[in-house]
């Protein structure tokens, strides 16, 4: 029976140091590799005969205004249906060349999610076939789920509503 | 140039009983585009798809989606917890309290409340009937789309009753809001219990013969099998969840994998399908009413074997998180001050990141929330179900004919709301 604690041996056998930040909030495995990594360890996560996480659940991103040069987080939640075991695999970049490769090359569910990661965070998925932004229309020149682009405010005064019957 | 000259006269003089020529070099484009959607009737609900066809043949097929997008992780970026709820029936508004449980479900992970097995169970009374509601929708939907419009008519006054069972509840039909963090706002009333019998009572018999309509009809059969058809392995590849992965023989039910709510208390079975095909995405949806049919029941027997004080409990012992009654917080001074804390971002939200999930409708309905102590969530990502299996509508549809791309969009159950969140 595959435990947290396997996966994280195993992990650490094939990456050595490479793999960081092992925990387990709410008893999901939770590890971080560097960006450049990340395919190999899907990679490895997919095909190792034992793992076998071949089910990506979800992926999406998470920005950190304040983490220096770790601003973006793209996080993978992974799927073993074998053995039932799910994992959360983060891979921080930095906001200014946000590249990561993509991994629909493994996953085709991955193309949506990382269109939509694209399109509200910025993170460029090196080697996707169709990025572009996907709930977004297609000229906004901004990324909104970014921590800079505040909810507006709504004490805000300057806004004419008078054709709404606020005024 | 004279044949131009000629052409020319031609179509000056050209009566309509005579055929039209095309100018040459017109017809060389062999494939047609064309816009299904954003607005039309077969797609039932606001989304584009523009298809390349060759006859009636569908050579490739471009989605175009996010027409009802209503940034709901941005806007959760700034509401407490409790204020979430209503965000989430927007999602798959055909069956809200299962987005509402989830999240609630969610919540709890967080907070670690633990809740009474009698909540748990009128949870899944709740959530069952949520399922049968969606379930039913798609079902005749996909009867409707293949020219039976007697199914759809027929089950909806049921849905209806479900409806009122709702009502009851929480006072609302379609867009929920049921229930809180903690269990459930208020008691279930006998009338409730009264119309949920009857839903129990009557149903049955009306599910049995919107199946008789449909199963061994020939015209449905010839229409739904072999359309739409996916592989296990590619399904799983998809991401695809729930029925529609069911459908395709794999038995995946977070139900049973990741038991939530106390699913493990009851005795009830995953259908699933071979081809992954239309007919059997409609079989797997059918076998579940019942098997959810099956579900309520144990589960209101169970409720029914609470008395006394054990029957009056309808929420979990966590003042600090659980909104009190309205009732109280006008009486009590206890529930006054955790009424208060609650509502002005008093309370203490642990640090930490949860991932959870529930079997929504459609499939895997995941939440995954970030804390970091906040009133808020800092960041709060919906797994919508819908969202990630629709990228293979094209894979489903190439070389099909055009009206089985239509049987083939029903019959995976799109709701535009869950996809665009």
């Amino acid at each position: 029976m595959l435990t947290n604690e396997i996966v994280k041996q195993k992990l650490i056998a094939k990456f050595g140091v490479q793999v960081t930040d092992f925990h387990e909030p709410y008893e999901m495995l939770t590890f971080e590799a560097p960006k450049e990594m990340n395919l190999k360890v899907l990679n490895f996560l997919y095909d190792d005969d034992e793992l076998k996480f071949r089910f990506l659940t979800d992926l999406q991103a998470v920005h950190y205004p304040n983490q220096q040069g770790r601003e973006l987080v793209v996080v993978y939640h992974l799927h073993n249906l074998a053995d039932n075991i799910r994992i959360r695999f983060k891979v921080f970049t930095d906001i200014k060349t946000p590249d990561i490769y993509t991994a629909t090359g493994l996953f085709s569910a991955a193309n949506w999610m990382e269109r939509e990661t694209y399109d509200f965070f910025g993170v460029n998925f090196v080697g996707h076939p169709n990025l572009k932004r996907i709930l977004n229309v297609d000229e906004m020149d901004y990324f909104p789920m970014r921590k800079e682009f505040p909810l507006e405010d709504q004490t805000r005064i300057d806004k004419d509503d008078d054709m709404f019957g606020r005024g | 140039m004279i044949c131009l000259e000629e052409d020319k006269k031609e179509y000056l003089f050209m009566t309509e009983h005579e055929h039209i020529r095309l100018p040459e070099g017109s017809i060389e484009k062999t494939t047609t585009t064309l816009n299904l959607g954003p607005t039309h009737p077969a797609t039932h609900g606001v989304f584009q798809n523009i298809l390349e066809l060759d006859g009636e043949r569908i050579v490739s097929a471009e989605q175009t989606i996010g027409y009802i997008h209503r940034a709901f992780e941005k806007i959760a970026e700034r509401r407490p917890l409790y204020q979430i709820t209503p965000l989430t029936d927007r999602l798959n508004y055909c069956s809200s309290p299962i987005n509402n449980m989830g999240w609630h479900l969610t919540c709890e992970k967080l907070l670690g409340i633990q809740t009474p097995k009698r909540v748990d169970y009128l949870r899944i009374i709740i959530m069952e009937l949520a399922r049968i509601s969606d379930h039913l929708i798609c079902n005749s939907i996909v009867g409707v789309d293949t020219g039976a419009y007697t199914g759809f008519l027929y089950v909806m006054q049921y849905r209806e009753l479900i409806y009122e069972i709702y009502e009851e509840i929480c006072g609302s039909r379609l867009t929920t809001n049921i229930g809180r963090i903690g269990g459930f706002e208020r008691n279930f009333n006998d009338i409730a219990f009264q119309k949920l019998e009857k839903f129990l009572k009557e149903y049955p018999k009306v599910l049995k013969e919107f199946i008789n309509l449909f199963e061994r009809n020939r015209i449905f059969i010839d229409r739904t099998q072999n359309t739409g058809a996916i592989s296990a392995d590619r399904a799983l590849n998809f991401g695809f969840t729930g029925p529609n992965l069911r459908a395709a023989g794999v038995d995946y039910d977070v139900r049973v994998h990741t038991p939530y709510s106390s699913y493990q208390d009851f005795q009830f079975n995953i259908p699933t399908g071979t081809s992954g095909d239309n007919y059997d995405r409609w079989l797997v949806r059918n076998e579940e009413m019942w098997e959810s049919l099956s579900i309520i029941e144990q589960a209101y027997r169970k409720v029914q074997e609470f008395k006394g004080k054990g029957a009056e409990v309808f929420h979990a012992d966590a003042p600090e998180y659980y909104l009190p009654e309205k009732e109280d917080v006008y009486t009590k001074m206890e529930a006054l001050i955790y009424h208060f804390k609650i509502i002005m971002g008093e309370t203490k939200i642990p640090v930490g990141e949860v991932y959870s999930c529930v079997e929504g409708a459609n499939g895997e309905l995941g939440f995954y929330l970030i804390s970091d102590g906040g009133r808020t969530p800092y960041r709060l990502h919906f797994r919508r179900p819908c969202f990630i299996y629709y990228q293979a509508y094209e894979e489903l549809t190439k070389g099909s004919m055009m009206s089985d791309a239509i049987v083939t969009l029903s019959s995976l159950n799109l709701i535009a709301g869950e996809m665009d969140a």
